[in-house]
């Protein structure tokens, strides 16, 4: 009977789903609410995890009770046997990061339909079994990294070209960042001073830790997000300061080299005193105001304004150029499938399971977390009028200024008028809210729209600095620790050929290779603040073909290590999202390599904009910067070409090592004699 | 009551803050002729070790 009752309700879970997604799918022209969303989710998640999560784990991984590595070795440093909820904490933390906040936001200008779809199918399908494959790769393997898994697997071509990318993607992934803080910071007293004061605050928390009471992390933590709620009430009264606020408004530029300093003291300070303190409280941070972000949403249900599908899937978009396919599946990476996670699934997190079987709960349920927090950041930015939203978003090199940019939009079919711009923006404690590219800010509007709405009216100002400081503490983290992985990674490297470099203790090679990798993504990220075109169209894009292309790397390890284990009658589990990922990928990268249309491809775009140079037809502050323009487009046009031809070098490589395993199998094996 | 002290004890294990009391308990069971280290240094050391790797994502 009770089995009865279990396919009783899996069917009924099965019908919610496909009402709700048959909802979604339908609604024309009326506005859907957020619970449609909510409930198609759940159930896609549910079936998910339940069906196809449990099958692969059981079926294709066969998962069984041997010890762990963490049970077998038990060290107390790096291998220690934990409580599977414990490391399912540790491991979303390690994966939610600024990602899935802002890859939604910038998709909704193709509408709510194709970011939903993507996430909910990307999810369950690719990412969370990415996720999940690698992780127990990982721990049947000793904890063994991505890369080193690459270089066992499938050679020495693949483990070179999974750190090369690794390296990549750390590069573009931390400038789009930069950038993306940059925005939400020029010219806004109150958000400098807020993030500003993140930095002492989180010295004083080092401090504490350290010296007053050593390790107490808890204590410390209580302090400083104490400290940080009364960092964003303080910059509001900053703000207010006639002379004060001089002090805090700054244009992009000058941001941008604060950040560069700023990434480039973290790496070379000890962690004690900036990196670790700052990410416990950027962790609580997170996790505390997405679960915040969660409730509310589920509360309020607000009314979706944005349409299921705008004009833009065309190509025509102002926020980035390109097609709905394959642009949505590249500008929403995590959040669907994350190369960057494979990286924490390995390596760290397998040297905690206690039991093997865990590998279905903490990998999948894990990434199935990220993925609702990147639905409640669609809805976020879909709950915004249309006209406000791409108002925000879009920048003044594409839609003019003002009356102009607001003129532009409502004639897309957005209607927005300047006086409720500048009344969005008072309201909000900002002196404009007009080109604040990046998605940072949309977000903050929406969330705080929604946590006013829900936690008391009349607090916007407050609510939006607040959603600006969250956003800002934990890009802030990502930022730093980014950039010492980079220097610990190039300091690796380079030590292959000076040992002397290796040593990532002796200062001058920390110097050098931290600066070294500040300069990398400094770079990209000074072209993106000069760039009047706002720099995250070429950016985020970027980031995207990088880290699908991680991923990419990252199913070919697991679909080797599923062929050469016996399994390969199911390579299809990893097989199929590489297929995906590598098509998506490859024409993603053809027309930002190809196109002839100026705003998509990049040799087109700086084309265009060197005849225009020679011809004199730009203004006098654009052919100032072009020059610098065109550089980077071509570069950039290349960079694409290189991460492509990293992704075919590495699946051939994969092709060779399936197709010998193959050979060897058949060979050994007569013919009807395996099962 | 329960669930709170269950919560709680998640919490302490998973941001690090219970770290050195389970140290000891392992340090006693593994090595019971060593002295452990002291809490200040147990600290030092967990922190330097954890930040050389990839813990954060985008």
């Amino acid at each position: 009977m009770a089995e009865w009752g279990k396919r009783i309700f899996w069917l009924g879970v099965a019908a919610l789903g496909a009402l709700a997604f048959g909802g979604i799918a339908t609604a024309r022209g009326e506005p859907i609410n957020a619970w449609w969303l909510i409930a198609a989710a759940v159930c896609v998640y549910a079936i998910g995890f339940r069906v196809y999560g449990a099958w692969v784990a059981t079926r294709v991984l066969l998962v069984d009770g041997r010890p762990t590595p963490a049970v077998r070795i038990n060290d107390g440093r790096d291998f220690v046997p934990t409580n599977r909820w414990v490391v399912f904490g540790h491991h979303f933390a390690a994966i939610a990061g600024p990602g899935p906040l802002v890859g939604p936001t910038l998709a909704a200008q193709f509408g709510y339909l194709p970011g939903t779809l993507w996430i909910l199918i990307g999810a369950v399908l690719g990412g969370c079994i990415q996720d999940m494959v690698i992780l127990f790769c990982s721990t049947r393997r000793d904890g063994r990294s991505l890369g080193q898994m690459a270089r066992d697997e499938l050679g020495p071509v693949g483990g070179g070209a999974a750190l090369v990318g690794t390296l990549m993607i750390l590069v573009i992934l931390i400038s789009v960042l930069g950038l993306i803080i940059v925005n939400a910071m020029k010219h806004s007293p109150w958000a400098t001073a807020t993030v500003a004061a993140t930095i002492p605050i989180a010295v004083l928390v080092g401090v504490y830790m350290r010296s007053i009471r050593p390790g107490r992390v808890l204590e410390g933590s209580a302090i400083g997000v104490a400290l940080l709620l009364l960092a964003v009430w303080g910059g509001g009264w900053v703000d207010q300061h006639p002379t004060l606020r001089t002090w805090f408004d700054h244009g992009p530029l000058p941001i941008a080299y604060a950040i560069m300093v700023y990434g480039f003291a973290a790496a070379v300070l000890p962690v004690w005193l900036l990196l670790a303190p700052r990410d416990y409280l950027s962790t609580f941070m997170k996790l505390g105001t997405v679960a915040l972000l969660a409730v509310a949403i589920i509360w309020l249900n607000p009314v979706l304004h944005m349409p299921a599908l705008t004009p833009f899937v065309d190509g025509s978009g102002p926020i980035f150029a390109g097609k709905v396919f394959p642009f949505v599946f590249i500008t929403i990476a995590c959040g669907a499938i994350s190369g960057f996670h494979a990286l924490v699934s390995s390596g760290t997190t397998p040297k905690l399971l206690t039991d093997e079987r865990d590998v279905h709960m903490i990998g999948y349920g894990s990434m199935m977390l990220e993925s609702f927090v990147a639905l409640m950041a669609l809805i976020a930015a879909c709950v915004l009028e249309p006209g406000v939203f791409f108002a925000i978003n879009t920048a003044p090199g594409v839609v003019g200024e003002g009356a102009q940019a607001v003129a532009t939009i409502s004639s897309w079919g957005f209607p927005v008028a300047l006086e409720q711009m500048q009344e969005l923006a008072r309201q909000m404690g900002e002196a404009t809210l007009f080109g604040r590219t990046g998605g940072a800010p949309s977000l903050a509007v929406g969330m705080a729209s929604i946590f006013s709405s829900a936690f008391g009216q009349g607090m916007l100002a407050v609510w939006y600095h607040f959603a600006i400081m969250f956003e800002a503490i934990f890009i802030l983290t990502t930022l730093d620790a980014g950039t010492r992985v980079g220097r610990f990674m190039l300091q690796d490297f380079l030590g292959n050929f000076v040992p002397a470099l290796g040593r990532t203790s002796w200062y001058p090679s920390v110097l050098l290779c931290s600066a070294l990798v500040v300069g990398a993504w400094g770079y990209f990220l000074y072209i993106g603040v000069i760039d009047p075109a706002g720099g995250v169209n070429i950016l985020w894009p970027l980031f995207g073909i990088s880290n699908q292309i991680l991923a990419a790397i990252a199913l070919c390890v697991g679909t080797a290590i599923l062929v050469k284990t016996g399994r390969e009658r199911y390579f299809w589990v990893t097989g199929l999202p590489l297929a995906w990922l590598t098509a998506v990928t490859s024409t993603a990268a053809w027309q930002k390599v190809m196109s002839d249309d100026p705003r998509l491809g990049f040799f087109a775009g700086a084309n265009d904009l060197a005849a225009k140079l020679a011809g004199g037809v730009l203004p006098p502050e654009k052919a100032a910067v072009a020059p610098q323009l065109i550089f980077n487009m071509r570069l950039d046009g290349w960079l694409t070409v290189l991460f492509v031809g990293l992704l075919w070098l590495i699946l051939a490589d994969t092709g060779r090592v399936c197709l010998r395993h193959w050979r060897r199998s058949s060979a050994a094996v007569p013919a009807g004699g395996r099962a | 009551m329960k669930a709170l002290r269950a919560f709680w004890s998640w919490l302490r294990e998973v941001s690090g803050d219970d770290a050195y009391e389970r140290y000891l308990a392992h340090h006693a069971a593994a090595h019971p002729d060593r002295a452990p280290l002291g809490r200040r240094e147990f600290f030092n050391w967990r922190q330097a070790t954890a930040w050389a790797k990839v813990k954060r994502c985008c």
